[in-house]
């Protein structure tokens, strides 16, 4: 099978079940005996486990397997819930994200995870994984697969699905076919007795499984397992129809067998280990793809449960449609104009409508791309409790307006640094729960992750109930870096001071530790998020705890812009950049070391001749009376960008240049005007210092 | 099966740049657009004249001319800009004019001419000689080569 086409699928769905089985798992460990939780987990990882054997990442399929072993015992309370145990499945969540991720990244998904699937089986067989072990677990556990007299091996999810039906009065037959020697089409005949039994019942599971049976890869014999209300003699007669059969044996699966199981749970504390591990060990190996699409009714049941109704679509073709939707944009301002022109009452009225219309459409277009602010959130408390472990610091995460929405191409660059603020947070924020104490606070920290809308920003906040940012310790390494002077410092409010640590070269962490001093230091989320348009504030009050703000456009790529002229050419200023836009007089502009600076409002700003930075031939005309200027900010400098005119505030879409052009100074993008002409966005952050 | 596609013919689009016939692969090429109004983007070598509107996309252009270090030419009515797909975008390449496109049997290539010195050889991937008319093939990710900041030499 050709399983290429199905490759983005398989690691979209992928995470998606990962995702599914860490959030489960979170809530299993805070409520160890709801059973409901254990279930979805394993229908996640049974899903997982038989995507990732069609697809023929073994590895994965291996893992998921043991892993699903191990929740399958938690399931019969074969072994109880314990932050060991979850500690051990979390890893294997772990590793399983890095060979999708690595599967993704074109790799083969194949990791060294035999460690780790040791230490599952040992769990699986109640073994203690350490001295503290509880007792309960230290019992042996009996085998997970039964082995029917035909020699099928079958794991306690099919026999739970073969008894489930049994009580719904449907019979679970095995059938041996056995083909011709000399049949020649082999496949064609799995493929008729497949069309037959299908139309009898269910088909739960072949030996050997689907994917080899269609390679061929089997001799003569092959075993399905049917639940159906049939008779077998019947059954048999119609799959003797199907020529060059040799022969089909049917088997019941009877009851005793499902006794036998279910005696096994009882009799799990007398089972000796070694003849328990055995069969288990050998039956994963033949077992490694026996689920496929058609294994369960149940599994049937947890797939329907999660359909809703969307359909994934390519982030490109909304791209494709966004572009399309310009060129009707622009269209439709020269309809505008015509129409203005002709003073033709049906042809205004037409153009009116369209543009209302258009203007629905653009707002649908935009928001098909937005998604809930959740798809980053919701790795983050699995990682809060590891890092929280790791760090022996005892932390709440607490997570509000999730649902809140942002456009694609800004959620898929914020999930980094907002790993980065909350390992920040935890690391140096959050103290030890000794220290906590003694400062008369809770045990517990607490830090809060908020989304929010508010105009046209989103905003993503982290606040902890830490130590703050201590001034005299920013201020004396922001001194000893040579980021501010001495005498600078002095005047510097607590919350500049709080936001030098987001300063390129600063790192406050004493020595550097595993969590947050990998040598990346917070300069790096304030420039991903000021690339994104953003801006990022630090409030802090020393004892009591930090706030970072992070302010975001709704979406990156419709902003507005305030557009100027610059020697007839235009340009955009993004408006989230500008403070706002002055006409001077000559007289009011200054000289401080040669450079032309105004007084502000009590601050002085330097001015940036746009026409000198952007080499036009005419440069900006010194004699004239007054001059145009934009006032932006970047962080907390301000500059004054001198241009020719105003011409006005737009929304516009922004556009790359492209891979050609790959990096241009102070311009940060391109747009498309009404008229068709390209403008450039001038790139404020690059031109202050 | 490799054999095949070697004889067989190559189709290219031919263009003129002082009075010389250049070739590129037809496949390389999307279309030929006449004039469209360019915007200038600042702080760029002057052969990178702007980008232009290209049905939505913003596409760069290049003057193939003083790309090639030759004399300077202003837009005229047979002057084109062929617009050809360059990784995972498109580039527009200014030229005099472009009026043809032709098979090239793969055994009328042949090297490029032991000539040294001028500019444009290094973006040359060898000549064709097709009947009596001689076409220089262009080599396109030499001519492409993106425009980074660390590409001091252009500046």
């Amino acid at each position: 099978m050709d399983v290429n086409q199905y490759l983005d699928m398989f690691i979209e769905e992928s995470k998606e079940h990962l995702q599914a089985c860490s959030e489960q798992l979170l809530a299993l460990e805070n409520n160890p005996d709801d059973l409901a939780i254990v279930n979805e987990i394993f229908r996640a990882a049974h899903t997982l486990k038989g995507m990732s054997a069609t697809m023929g990442y073994e590895d994965i399929a291996d893992l998921t397997h043991k892993m699903e072993n191990v929740l399958d015992a938690i399931r019969n309370s074969k072994i109880s819930v314990s932050t060991e145990i979850l500690d051990v499945v979390f890893e294997a969540v772990d590793d399983l994200e890095l060979m999708v991720q690595d599967i993704e990244a074109g790799g083969d998904g194949k990791k060294d995870v035999s460690k780790l699937v040791e230490t599952l089986n040992r769990i699986e067989a109640g073994q203690p994984l350490d001295l503290e072990a509880e007792p309960a677990a230290t019992t042996e556990e009996a085998p997970l697969e039964v082995i029917t007299s035909t020699g099928i091996h079958y794991d306690e999810f099919e026999l739970t699905v073969i008894s489930q039906s049994a009580e719904q009065g449907f019979n679970a037959l095995e059938i041996i076919v056995t083909l011709r020697e000399d049949c020649l089409l082999k496949v064609a005949r799995v493929f008729m007795t497949f069309e037959i039994l299908e139309k009898s019942g269910e088909v739960i599971k072949t030996v050997p499984t689907v994917e080899q049976l269609e390679n061929e890869e089997f001799d003569q014999k092959f075993t399905i397992v049917l639940l159906t209300h049939e008779d077998a003699e019947e059954l048999k007669s119609k799959v003797m129809k199907v020529s060059e059969i040799e022969d089909v044996q049917i088997t019941l699966i009877t009851d005793e067998y499902v006794q036998k199981y279910k005696q096994s749970i009882l009799d799990e504390s007398e089972a000796a280990p070694a003849a328990v591990e055995i069969p288990a060990a050998s039956a994963a190996k033949t077992e490694k793809n026996q689920e496929t699409s058609q294994s369960a009714p149940k599994a049937k049941k947890a797939a329907a449960s999660n359909s809703n109704k969307t359909i994934r679509v390519n982030i490109d073709r909304l791209d494709i449609l966004m572009n399309l939707f310009e060129e009707l944009v622009i269209d439709r301002g020269r309809l505008q104009s015509i129409a203005s022109e002709l003073h033709n009452p049906e042809l205004n009225e037409s153009v009116e409508r369209m543009t209302r219309v258009s203007g629905d459409l653009q707002n649908i277009i935009l928001n098909m791309r937005m998604v809930p602010v959740e798809t980053v959130f919701n790795r983050f408390p699995k990682m809060v409790r590891q890092l929280a472990r790791d760090l022996n610091k005892k932390i709440d995460l607490e997570i509000i307006g999730a649902e809140t929405e942002l456009d694609r191409t800004v959620i898929d660059e914020i999930g980094d640094p907002l790993v980065h603020l909350i390992r920040n947070a935890l690391d140096h924020g959050i103290e030890s729960p000794e220290e906590r104490i003694a400062k008369g606070k809770p045990e517990v920290g607490t830090v809060t992750l908020r989304a929010y809308h508010s105009g046209n920003h989103v905003f993503i906040e982290l606040e902890d109930d830490g130590a703050g940012v201590n001034r005299e310790r920013v201020v004396g390494k922001a001194i000893e870096r040579g980021i501010v002077s001495e005498e600078a410092a002095e005047s510097l409010t607590n919350k500049q001071v709080a936001e030098l640590i987001l300063a390129s070269g600063f790192s406050t962490a004493a020595s550097i530790t595993d969590v947050s001093g990998r040598g990346v230091g917070l300069d790096v989320v304030k420039n991903t998020i000021e690339s994104l348009g953003g801006h990022i504030s630090i409030d802090s009050t020393e004892g009591k705890g930090s706030l970072f703000q992070v302010q975001l456009p709704l979406t990156l790529s419709i902003i507005s812009v305030m557009l100027v002229e610059l020697d007839k050419e235009i340009y955009a200023i993004p408006l989230s950049s500008i403070i706002e836009t002055a006409i001077i007089q000559k007289s009011d502009i200054l000289n401080a070391h040669n450079q032309p600076v105004i007084d502000f409002r009590g601050t002085i700003v330097p001015l940036v001749d746009l026409k000198e930075i952007f080499e036009m031939k005419n440069k900006s005309a010194e004699d004239e009376e007054f001059q145009s200027i934009v006032i932006v900010r970047k962080g907390d400098s301000l500059a004054g960008l001198v241009v020719d005119s105003f011409i006005g505030q737009q929304e516009i879409v922004l556009k790359s240049l492209g891979d050609y052009l790959q990096s241009v100074f102070a311009i940060s993008g391109a747009t498309i005007l009404g008229n068709g002409q390209v403008a450039l966005i001038v790139d404020c952050n690059a031109l202050i210092k | 099966m490799t054999k095949a596609v070697e004889l067989s013919d190559m189709k290219v689009i031919v263009f003129q740049l002082m009075n010389k016939e250049y070739a590129i692969g037809l496949d390389a090429v999307e279309s030929i657009e006449k004039s469209l109004s360019i915007t200038r983007v600042p702080r760029m070598p002057s052969y990178v004249k702007g980008v232009l509107n290209l049905r939505g996309v913003v596409t760069p252009v290049v003057d193939l001319r003083e790309r090639f270090d030759m004399e300077y030419k202003e837009f005229d009515e047979t002057s084109c800009i062929i617009i050809v797909s360059h990784g995972d975008s498109e580039v527009g390449l200014i030229v005099d004019d472009a009026n043809d496109v032709m098979d090239v049997p793969s055994s009328a290539i042949g090297p490029q001419p032991e000539v040294v010195g001028s500019v444009e050889s290094e973006f040359i991937s060898g000549v064709a000689k097709v009947g009596k008319r001689l076409l220089v093939m262009l080599n396109l990710e030499k001519v492409l080569q993106p425009i980074k900041k660390g590409n001091s030499d252009e500046f």
